[in-house]
Order: C-alpha cells, then sequence, then structure tokens
C-alpha cells in the first residue's frame, strides 16, 4: 500500500459508475449517473440534501439495488449483490447514520464488520494497532453507548481500515464532528490517500471539499450535472452548479436587542430520559423580543433535551426555571405554554413535528388547536382546520395535492415547510426551532430563514438550535454552545470566531480526543 | 420432613418449572433477536398436544417429543411469515397465534381426553439412585428435564460467546446498523423464531408426557403468558432464568400442597390465584426497582423491519 | 443490463388506501372459509354440508337471527372499548377479567335485593357492572402509568384471576341454598332480568345498548379531541407530547372504557340470557373481542358487523356441532384463522406490490422532474 498519491491520473479507474438509475416511490433518485475514482484520489461527491448522493453510495456498497446500470472494479464490471460482496471487493463504508450497536462493545461491533469469524484476542490487539497508525484512539472493551459522537466515527472508521480497503466510502463524515476533529480527520484521509486508498467523499460543505479533495462529481436532481477540480473553483461557483441558481441572502435589519427578555431560562436541570441520552446541566439564557438566538453544538449534546424543556415536553423541577414574558411555566405542559405564546418545531419532522399518516388538516390541529380556535368543546370545528391548513399550504409555498393528503406523503422539504408554517402563522411570541432547514433544498431553506427573521423584525423572541454552524453565523444575533449538556455563555454573532466556537463544541476535555475515557465520562 | 419428602418436594418444582423454563428461554432468544411472540401459550399448548396424540397413538415417548417440538416449530413459523416476511403487527399476530393453538389443541385433542399416556422413562442409575435426598434429585427425572437445563447452558453460551449469538444480539439491537452492514435480519430473525417455537412446543410436551401426564382442554393455563413474563424477570439472562423459573415452580407447588393441606381455611381457587399474583407482582418490582434492568432489553424489540431493496 | 433484477417489487405505501383497508377484511373472511373447506375435508366431514351448516343454517331461521344478536351483543360492547385502546397502542388483552368481574358486581346487587323487586335495581346492576370492569382494568393502567408495567401481561393475569375469584364465590358464599349444591347462584328476579326486546327469543335490551355505544364511539373517535388525542397517541408518541396531550391521560381513560364496556358486558350476559352467576359467563367473549376489534378495522361501526360475524362463529359452531357432529372447537380454529388471514392480508394494504417494468421500457420512460 505505498504507490504514492500523486499517482497519475490515466491508469484504470478504481471505481467507475456508469448510467446508474435508481427509482423510489415518486422520486427517481439517481437518474443516469456516470462518475469514476482513481487510486489513491480523493473524489467529493457534491449535492444538496436530496440530491441523490447517500443512494448512489448505498447502491456501491450493496445495501440497495440499482435499477439500471453497471459498477466497474478496476476496469471489470461487478455485480455488488450485498455489502459482504461490496467488502471482499475492497470496498469500505463509513455511513452518515453510523451502523453501530449501542449496548455491545467497541470490540463487538467491530467484529461484527468482519465477514470472517475472528479471534477476538487477536482482533481487540489490531484494533489498538490500527487506531494508534491513525491517531484514531479506541479502547476496544468500552460499550458504544459511553462513547462521544466523534468517537463513535473512529469504530466506524477503523472497522473499515481493518479490511485494507482500497475505496473508502465517508458519508457526510463531518456533520458530527467540531472543526478540530475535522482537521484530524482530514489528516487520517491524507495520509489513507498517500498510501493508495481512494476516498470518495459525500458532502454539501463546500469549504471542506476545497480544502480535502482532489476532483468533485456534482449531484443535482438525481443527475450528474458537473464535474470540476475543487482546487480551482470557487465555494460560490460549486453552490451555484450545485444548487443551480442564484443564493439568495437573508434581509433583517440588524441592530441591537430590544425589549424585555420574551424567553428566559434560569438554572435548568434535567436528566435525559432517554436511556443513552444527555443530561442538561444548569441552563440558563434569556432571549428578548426581536432576537435571534443560536444554539450551535454537534448532534447529541442536549439538543433534543433542551428543546423539550423548552416545548413542554418535558417539565422542569421548579416552575420559575422557564419564563414567557415573565409568566413562570417550568412545571406547565406544552398545551399551557402554547396558549402563552411559545410554539416549537422539534428536530424530527416524522413521528414528532408531525404525525406522518394523518392528514395535512389533522396535523394542523395538532399544534393549532390551542392557539386557533380551532375546537368548540369536544369537538374539532372541522371548516376552521381545514382553512387554516390551505392557509399553512399557501403562505408557505408546500406542495401537496391538497391537504387531505397524509403528512407522510409529502417530501422531507415540504413536509419541513408545512411544520414550521404552522408554528408561524400561530403568531407566536416565542419560537423554538431545531434544524429549521435539515433536509430542504436551498430555496426553500432561503424562505424558512427569511420567516425567521420576519418573525423576529415583528418582535418575536426566536431561538434557533442547530448543528449547522453555517447558518447560525448567518442567522442569529447571539449564540450559545451546548456540549455534554452544558450551555456556554452567549457571544454576539457577528464578533464570535469559529476557533472559538469549535473549541466549545468539542468541550474542554474533548478537544484532544487522546483519552477516550475522559471524553467519554461527560456523555455516560 | 424427612429427607425423601423433602426430594419429593423438589422433585415437583424442578418438574413444575421445566415447562416454564423451556418456553421462557425459546422465547429470551427471541426477543434477544428484536421479535416480540406473544403466541408461546398457543405453541406451548400445540406442542402439548400433538406429543400426547404422538405418543398414545405410536407409543412412544421419544416420538412424542419430538412431533411437541415440531408443532411448536409449525406454529412458529406461520408467525415468521406474517411478522417477518409480511410485517404484521406483532402483538396482534402473537394473540392471534394463541387464540388459534387453543382453538387447534382442543381441535385435536377432542378424542384424547380421559386416555392414560406411559410418562416418559425416568433416568436411573442403579446404587447411585438410592442415595437419599440426592439420589432421586439428581437421578429422578426424565431426560427432558437435563435437556432443559443444558439448553440454558447452551443458550448463555451461545449469546455471549459465539459470532452467530453475538450477530443475533446486533439483529435485536439495531435492526437498521445490522442490516446496512451486510446481514440478512429477516432470516435471522427466522432462525430465532423458529428454536423458540420448538422450545415452547417442548415445554408443552413435557406437559403432556411428564407434568400431568395426560390431555385436558386448556391445560397449559397461562403458563405460556408466565414464561413471556419471566424473560422480562430475567432481564434476558439464561441463568437468571433459570433461577425464575425454578422460583415459580416453587410457587406453583407451594399453593398445590396448601390446597393439599387442608388449605389453611382458604379456598381452593384463592391459592390457585398464586402464580398469576406473582407474576403480576414481580412484573411491578422489575419494573419500579432501581436496577436498571431494562437497559438489556433489546432496542428493536417489537419493532417490524423490512429492508429496502 | 441491471445485475439485480428482481421480478416482483415491493414498495411502502406512503398513503393507506381506504377502500382496499375495509375491502381485505372481506377478502380474509373469504379465505378462511376455503381454508375451513380443505380443514373439514381433512377431518372426515362432508365439506359443503358442515359449511351450510356452520355459515348459512343459523341465518335461514328467524330464532337464528335473533340468537346471532344475543351473542353480538357482548362481542360489540367489548370490541368498541377494545378498538379504542388498540388505536392508542394501549393493549388491554383482559376483558374477559373485566367482563367476570362486571358480572359478579352487577350480579351481587341483584342478589343483594332478591326476594324484592325494587325498580331501580337494572341500572343500578349496569352501574356497578361498569364499575366493576372499570376498578379491574385500573389495576394494569395503574401499574402501566405508575411503574411502566405491560399491561398485556398484568390485564391477562387478571383474567386468570378474575375466573377463580367467580369461581371461589359461586362454589362458596353466593351458591344457591336451595340449589342442591351445585356451584351457581339463586336465579335473579324479574325485576334484575334485561327486558326483552321480541317475545319467543333471548334478544334482550342489552344489543340495542350495544349498537348505541358503538355509534357513539364512532362520533368520539371521528369528531372529538378525545378521539384525536388517542390516535395520535397510537401513531405517534412523541407527536403526543409535543402536542400536550397526556399520555398518562390517555392510558387510563382507554383502560377504564375497555374495563367499563367489559362490565358492562358481564352484567349484560348475567341479567340477559344466563339470569344467575354460574362458574362460567363467557365462552371466551373477552378474547374473541380483539379479533372482533380487528376485522373491524377498529372502526366503532366496523365492529358491529364484525361482532355479527365472530357471533355467527360461535352459532354455526354449535349448529354443526349438533347437525354434523363436528367438534365445537372448530370455532377457535375458525376465529384464530380469520385472523392469520386478517393479519396477512393487511400486507397489501400497506404494501404495493409492482412487477418491474422490463429495462428496456425504463430506459424509455424517465419521468421528468
Amino acid at each position: 500500500m505505498s504507490t504514492g498519491g500523486s499517482a497519475p491520473r490515466l491508469e484504470v479507474p478504481r471505481l467507475e459508475v456508469r448510467g446508474v438509475s435508481k427509482r423510489f416511490p415518486g422520486v427517481l433518485a439517481n437518474d443516469r449517473v456516470d462518475f469514476a475514482v482513481a487510486p489513491g484520489e480523493i473524489h467529493a461527491l457534491l449535492g444538496e440534501n436530496g440530491a441523490g448522493k447517500s443512494t448512489l453510495v448505498k447502491i456501491i456498497y450493496g445495501v440497495l439495488g440499482p435499477d439500471e446500470g453497471e459498477i466497474f472494479w478496476n476496469g471489470e464490471a461487478v455485480s455488488v449483490a450485498d455489502p459482504h460482496a461490496a467488502r471482499a471487493l475492497g470496498i469500505g463504508m463509513v455511513f452518515q447514520h453510523f451502523s453501530l450497536f449501542e449496548a455491545m462493545t467497541v470490540l463487538e461491533n467491530v467484529a461484527l464488520g468482519m465477514d470472517r469469524a475472528e479471534d477476538m484476542t487477536a482482533l481487540a490487539q489490531r484494533v489498538r494497532e490500527i487506531s494508534e497508525a491513525y491517531g484514531l484512539p479506541l479502547d476496544p472493551e468500552r460499550d458504544v453507548y459511553t462513547l462521544s459522537v466523534g468517537e463513535r466515527q473512529r469504530i466506524e472508521i477503523v472497522r473499515c481500515l481493518l479490511q485494507n480497503p482500497k475505496l473508502l466510502i465517508m458519508d457526510e463524515p463531518t456533520s458530527v464532528l467540531t472543526p478540530q476533529e475535522v482537521e484530524r480527520l482530514f489528516e487520517t484521509l491524507r495520509q489513507l490517500a498517500a498510501e493508495g486508498v481512494s476516498i470518495l467523499y459525500i458532502s454539501h460543505k463546500l469549504q471542506e471539499i476545497k480544502a480535502l479533495c482532489d476532483r468533485a462529481t456534482i449531484l443535482r436532481g438525481g443527475k450528474v450535472v458537473a464535474a470540476c477540480d475543487p482546487k480551482a473553483e470557487t465555494a460560490k461557483s460549486m453552490a451555484q452548479m450545485m444548487i443551480g441558481a442564484e443564493l439568495k441572502t437573508v434581509t433583517r435589519r440588524s441592530g441591537g436587542a430590544l425589549g424585555e427578555a420574551r424567553l428566559a431560562v434560569e438554572g435548568l436541570t434535567l436528566a435525559s430520559e432517554a436511556v443513552h441520552g444527555t443530561d442538561l446541566k444548569n441552563v440558563s439564557f434569556a432571549v428578548k423580543a426581536g432576537e435571534v438566538f443560536g444554539i450551535a453544538g454537534v448532534a447529541g449534546n442536549g439538543q433534543n433535551e433542551l428543546l423539550m424543556a423548552l416545548s413542554g415536553e418535558r417539565l422542569a423541577d421548579h416552575e420559575t426555571v422557564v419564563r414567557i414574558d415573565g409568566t413562570a411555566v417550568g412545571r406547565s405542559d406544552a398545551g399551557r405554554r402554547r396558549r402563552l405564546g411559545l410554539c416549537a418545531v422539534p428536530e424530527e419532522r416524522n413521528g414528532h413535528a408531525a404525525v406522518p399518516g394523518m392528514s395535512l388538516v389533522e396535523n394542523a390541529v395538532l399544534s393549532g388547536h390551542h392557539r386557533m380556535a380551532l375546537l368548540s368543546h369536544l369537538f374539532i370545528r372541522a371548516g376552521a382546520a381545514a382553512r387554516f391548513a390551505a392557509e399553512i399550504v399557501r403562505a408557505f409555498d408546500v406542495r401537496t395535492p391538497g391537504t387531505g393528503v397524509a403528512a407522510g406523503s409529502l417530501s422531507g422539504g415540504n413536509l419541513q415547510k408545512f411544520v414550521v408554517g404552522r408554528e408561524i402563522l400561530q403568531k407566536p411570541k416565542v419560537l423554538v426551532v431545531s434544524q429549521p432547514t435539515w433536509g430542504v433544498d436551498a430555496g426553500a431553506a432561503a424562505t424558512i430563514h427569511q420567516a425567521l427573521a420576519d418573525l423576529a423584525t415583528e418582535g418575536v423572541a426566536v431561538v434557533v438550535v442547530s448543528q449547522d454552524l453555517d447558518e447560525l453565523l448567518a442567522i442569529t444575533d447571539r449564540l450559545a454552545v451546548i456540549n455534554v449538556g452544558v450551555l456556554s455563555s452567549a457571544m454576539v454573532t457577528a464578533e464570535a470566531s469559529v476557533e472559538e466556537i469549535g473549541l466549545l463544541m468539542g468541550g474542554v476535555h474533548g478537544l484532544d480526543g487522546s483519552v477516550p475515557g475522559e471524553e467519554a465520562s461527560h456523555v455516560a | 420432613m424427612t429427607p425423601d419428602a423433602i426430594a419429593l418436594v423438589l422433585l415437583t418444582v424442578i418438574s413444575a418449572a421445566t415447562p416454564l423454563l423451556f418456553a421462557a428461554l425459546g422465547e429470551l432468544v427471541v426477543e434477544k433477536s428484536g421479535v416480540l411472540n406473544l403466541g408461546v401459550e398457543g405453541m406451548m399448548i400445540l406442542g402439548a398436544v400433538a406429543a400426547f396424540a404422538v405418543a398414545v397413538t405410536t407409543g412412544s415417548g421419544s416420538l412424542g417429543v419430538l412431533a411437541g417440538a415440531a408443532a411448536g416449530t409449525a406454529l412458529a413459523f406461520v408467525f415468521g411469515v406474517l411478522t417477518l416476511t409480511l410485517a404484521a403487527n406483532q402483538v396482534a399476530t402473537g394473540l392471534a397465534l394463541t387464540i388459534f393453538g387453543l382453538g387447534l389443541s382442543s381441535l385435536i385433542g377432542a378424542g384424547y381426553v380421559g386416555i392414560p399416556v406411559s410418562p416418559l422413562a425416568k433416568l436411573a442409575v442403579p446404587g447411585v439412585s438410592d442415595l437419599p435426598l440426592i439420589g432421586p434429585l439428581i437421578f429422578g427425572h426424565d431426560a427432558l428435564v437435563y435437556l432443559s437445563i443444558a439448553a440454558v447452558a447452551a443458550v448463555a453460551w451461545f449469546l455471549k460467546k459465539s459470532r452467530a449469538g453475538m450477530i443475533l444480539r446486533a439483529v435485536g439491537e439495531s435492526d437498521i446498523s445490522a442490516h446496512s452492514i451486510g446481514y440478512d435480519v429477516i432470516a435471522v430473525r427466522y432462525r430465532a423464531v423458529l428454536f423458540g417455537g420448538a422450545m415452547a412446543g417442548l415445554g408443552g410436551a413435557f406437559l403432556s408426557l411428564s407434568y400431568t401426564p395426560l390431555w385436558a382442554e386448556g391445560m397449559t393455563a397461562g403458563r405460556g403468558w408466565i414464561a413471556l413474563a419471566l424473560v422480562v424477570f430475567a432481564s434476558w439472562r439464561p441463568w437468571r432464568l433459570l433461577a425464575g423459573a425454578y422460583l415459580f415452580g416453587g410457587v406453583t407447588i407451594a399453593q398445590l400442597y396448601t390446597q393439599g393441606a387442608g388449605g389453611l381455611g382458604i379456598p381452593s381457587q384463592v391459592m390457585s390465584m398464586l402464580p398469576y399474583l406473582a407474576t403480576i407482582l414481580v412484573l411491578t418490582i422489575i419494573a419500579a426497582g432501581p436496577w436498571k434492568g431494562r437497559l438489556n432489553a433489546p432496542a428493536c424489540l417489537g419493532k417490524p423491519f423490512r429492508p429496502s431493496t | 443490463m441491471s445485475p439485480r433484477l428482481a421480478p416482483l417489487k415491493i414498495e411502502a405505501r406512503r398513503e393507506i388506501p381506504r377502500g382496499l383497508l375495509y375491502a381485505t377484511p372481506l377478502l380474509a373472511v373469504a379465505l378462511t372459509v376455503v381454508a375451513g373447506f380443505f380443514i373439514f375435508l381433512a377431518m372426515g366431514y362432508d365439506p359443503f354440508l358442515s359449511l351450510y351448516h356452520f355459515f348459512v343454517s343459523p341465518l335461514l331461521s328467524f330464532y337464528g337471527w335473533s340468537e346471532l344478536m344475543v351473542k353480538a351483543a357482548p362481542l360489540i360492547l367489548i370490541g368498541v372499548g377494545l378498538a379504542v385502546g388498540f388505536r392508542a397502542n394501549v393493549w388491554n388483552i383482559g376483558a374477559e377479567g373485566q367482563l367476570t368481574v362486571g358480572a359478579i358486581t352487577g350480579g351481587v346487587v341483584a342478589l343483594a335485593v332478591w326476594g324484592e323487586e325494587p325498580v331501580w335495581i337494572l341500572p343500578v346492576m349496569c352501574l356497578a357492572g361498569i364499575g366493576g370492569g372499570m376498578a379491574y382494568a385500573a389495576i394494569p393502567a395503574f401499574l402501566k402509568t405508575r411503574f411502566g408495567v405491560n399491561e398485556i401481561l398484568t390485564s391477562l393475569m387478571l383474567t386468570y384471576v378474575a375466573t377463580l375469584f367467580l369461581s371461589t364465590l359461586v362454589y362458596g358464599p353466593l351458591k344457591d341454598p336451595m340449589g342442591f349444591n351445585f356451584p351457581q347462584s339463586r336465579m335473579f328476579g324479574d325485576a334484575a332480568l334485561l327486558p326483552l326486546l321480541l317475545e319467543g327469543t333471548r334478544l334482550h335490551l342489552g344489543t340495542g345498548i350495544a349498537v348505541a355505544i358503538a355509534v357513539a364511539g364512532w362520533v368520539m373517535m371521528t369528531f372529538t379531541i378525545v378521539g384525536f388525542q388517542v390516535r395520535v397517541l397510537g401513531q405517534a408518541p412523541q407527536a403526543a407530547r409535543f402536542a400536550g396531550f397526556s399520555s398518562t391521560r390517555i392510558v387510563w381513560f382507554c383502560l377504564l372504557l375497555s374495563g367499563g364496556l367489559a362490565g358492562l358486558a358481564g352484567t349484560f350476559e348475567v341479567a340477559g340470557p344466563i339470569g344467575q352467576l354460574i362458574p362460567s359467563i363467557s365462552p371466551g367473549y373477552g378474547f374473541t373481542a380483539i379479533i372482533v376489534a380487528f376485522l373491524g378495522r377498529l372502526h366503532p361501526l366496523g365492529i358491529i358487523l364484525s361482532g355479527l360475524l365472530m357471533a355467527l362463529s360461535y352459532i354455526g359452531g354449535e349448529t354443526a356441532q349438533v347437525e354434523v357432529g363436528l367438534p365445537q372447537a372448530v370455532t377457535g380454529v375458525f376465529q384464530g384463522l380469520l385472523l392469520f388471514f386478517l393479519l396477512a392480508s393487511d400486507f397489501l394494504v400497506r404494501y404495493r406490490l409492482r412487477f418491474r417494468p422490463t429495462v428496456a421500457a425504463a430506459a424509455s420512460s424517465q419521468p421528468a422532474e
């Protein structure tokens, strides 16, 4: 494994995909996709959410079968029937949503990724060797649920490396990492490429691709729309290829805030009810009228717990811990908080913000019945509910054949517009939104960002919880970072440095990362 | 009490516990793979009637035992087709299995009510079997009792040490992850479900060929459901399951003895409630206790899975 | 060209087609009849004659219809209550026990005033029956909401306890002193018996009430926020919490409702067709009602129809026993089979089966983006 990173490009590609198409109900996820990856090359697959990147790599890895098209491995046509076959060829994959088993040990997780039974003692030794050689420290005996997200990703990478892959697929690997962890991952990937391993790097983050990749294939709507050398392009030019249009920028009046605190949280401490969740520890912050407040952080650091504590899905220990416009609501349920003016949009659309099997009208009733007068005693006012649903669809450009269809039949982006719109149209005084643009296309993201900005202009206190730091930097007035359930002090966004935020996201001890025991102690 | 009397009591405890142990051990493996089969009662009673019918017809207890296991497996296969292949609701399907099993067993068993069968042969070692207390306790059983204890050891080893057991646990822990790294979730679960059916069938066979030994309609009397509760009680650990089954065997025998001894003035029906009330009590203690037994519950328990292709 | 061309493609439907949802129970019934044909054949009975006596001959007489409605009453009452719970993912499978307790509490009221004929006795018996069933269902409700104990196992265990308790009573304190030591209570007084709707039959007021309650259940589930809360909790518990619906209250509501209706059914049985307390009140109505609920698609109006159908399985079983000597256990087999076929046919509702287009056809039919 020492062919060198600067291998000539004219040789036979390690992987070539020709004319691959894949259809799902209602969507053509891949449309005759062609591209090739050379040995030792770091190749970016760039595209927006929903462009078909994940589907394509699942086909390459044998998780999904293509409807049409061929895959060539070192110049020969191959059929990748399942992931075992992919691994036998020399393809390794690190999934965006990890394929790990929480209640099992690191070693068992690694062994499950191997295709043959291995002697566990010898395997543990090899795990230690690999993790040392590539700067990926891991303790084989630890249970996975005690590990941080960054450590979990290391398991996935080590699991791949143990099989001496010739092609390593990384699906959105940095969405769960701090900026510092990202830099370290890149070093590992460059080292691998220098040893001759091809890397297929899936992302929608342009700066990363410019920093890391030798070539890029750009997907849009399931089709290959361009191929380029990222180092020769600007982030803006690649963004235009990816989105196919000029980016809109959010317009809003700048300026400080703005009256009394509409939402005040003081000393919120809450044990997580999830078996492997994160407890909130003494969280305090206040948001004024007209202010957009951001909460940054790596996934799984207490964001869900915080959102539920704000929305009223979980109750605090004391009434005074949470205040809406001065009214103590810490022990009040979601219904009372809504009536007082606090609306929320949780991260997960299907099954949390919306009931997939129910119609849009019923989903409008779900959270709208408190503020929109959709009830007459115990009876639901069907006409009023239908009008409210129709208004959401119209005002937020939700693409749907009607309001009678099930929420689950909408695309992710359209459902997101619906649930965000449903809360905004209730004229909240405080709006808490988690991942407002997760999985929506750039146009819809701009619409949602604009709506949040307008809401703030009207005097609403807006809280945005997001893992996308770029999003928070663009739309918030102030922000704070949550790490292992602790919220940092707030900083003015315009004056904050990415470096500093990154350090906070990693936590004080987690930054070095070479002591897994220490890192995990916050998580456990 | 004389040593002989104590041995006799312990013997009956063991034989009251063995059907529960078989059924619960099978269900433990099923649940570890992420499947909740509530049809244990149905598989058990079908196993009981099949074993009895075959043993009476052929005169062979061994063939009867095999028939019991086969009947349980067959019914489990129906469960597998519905819940694994057709992704039907596991709770509803389990209930259907029980209703169907109870109905079919009384249909098959209608001609066998009141017929005697020779009980399964007891293991006897000349000389040693005659030792007081130890002799009858260790050697006074039929082969199924030894098999049930060996099965506990085998399942414990399988789950903890073998690769196939590790894969089974992985499938129960996260079906999506197991699928995405290339394991055939449905195939693993089919094997577990069929094993669970065979074990429930064996439990039923023991009931009708050794414990009673005769056939009576509805003779499992809720043992399949108690077996389900035992799995929770044992927090999915095989050796703890053994302890739980013997504990319940003890409760059953204690109430029988109290009834036999004149019941202390308590109506016999009230004594008969004991195993059921004990089950509720045990479930409550497990759920309410400070220990995190539920941590051991397979994360995907009861969730239907269909791979996208 | 493609390496993996399966002829059949199975896709999850994004929306449940209503027509299919209500048509598949009919398919399940048809398949059960076909399966019954082969079962009778295998058992050495004339399949045509057996099926005729099982499914047709009970419907040829006026009396047969009236008996059908007598048996359907408890099935509908219990089925409606259970269906509400099942919608919320609350699995009360101990309705048989709640029925038994309702029969006891209602019956005890009747026996307490034995010898007198107060006019208020029937309403009080009904209230006692409802209260008894509710109180009995409150045990699993309390254990589930307070400690998180699975209601399936507790409600089922309590069924065995209830049956034993009834037996304790009729062998003991409630035994008819003039009854030649038979394990049964005195016959209830006339005022404690449900009025008959039609002379010469056993059709009593309870059937009418059962239908009325099913209609009320439909109104509640379809038009009120209560039914909405139940449905949301069942389909998406997190969304229910997000909307501010208390799962604890809904679980209590579902168990008390289904327990109360089962208890009422129990009182109706002892105040209707039976007229006294005996060791066995019900031929498994509480369990059969589970099938009734599923076969009726958890829809209260559908449950009226499925309740009648399952009542036919009891009466048909009896008729076939008398006419062709079929063992009565056939009823249980049929009920189980019906639920199997129903669950299997559900697959068609939730998934779309499609034969894949050929490669050439697919290539020439790219949908526009």
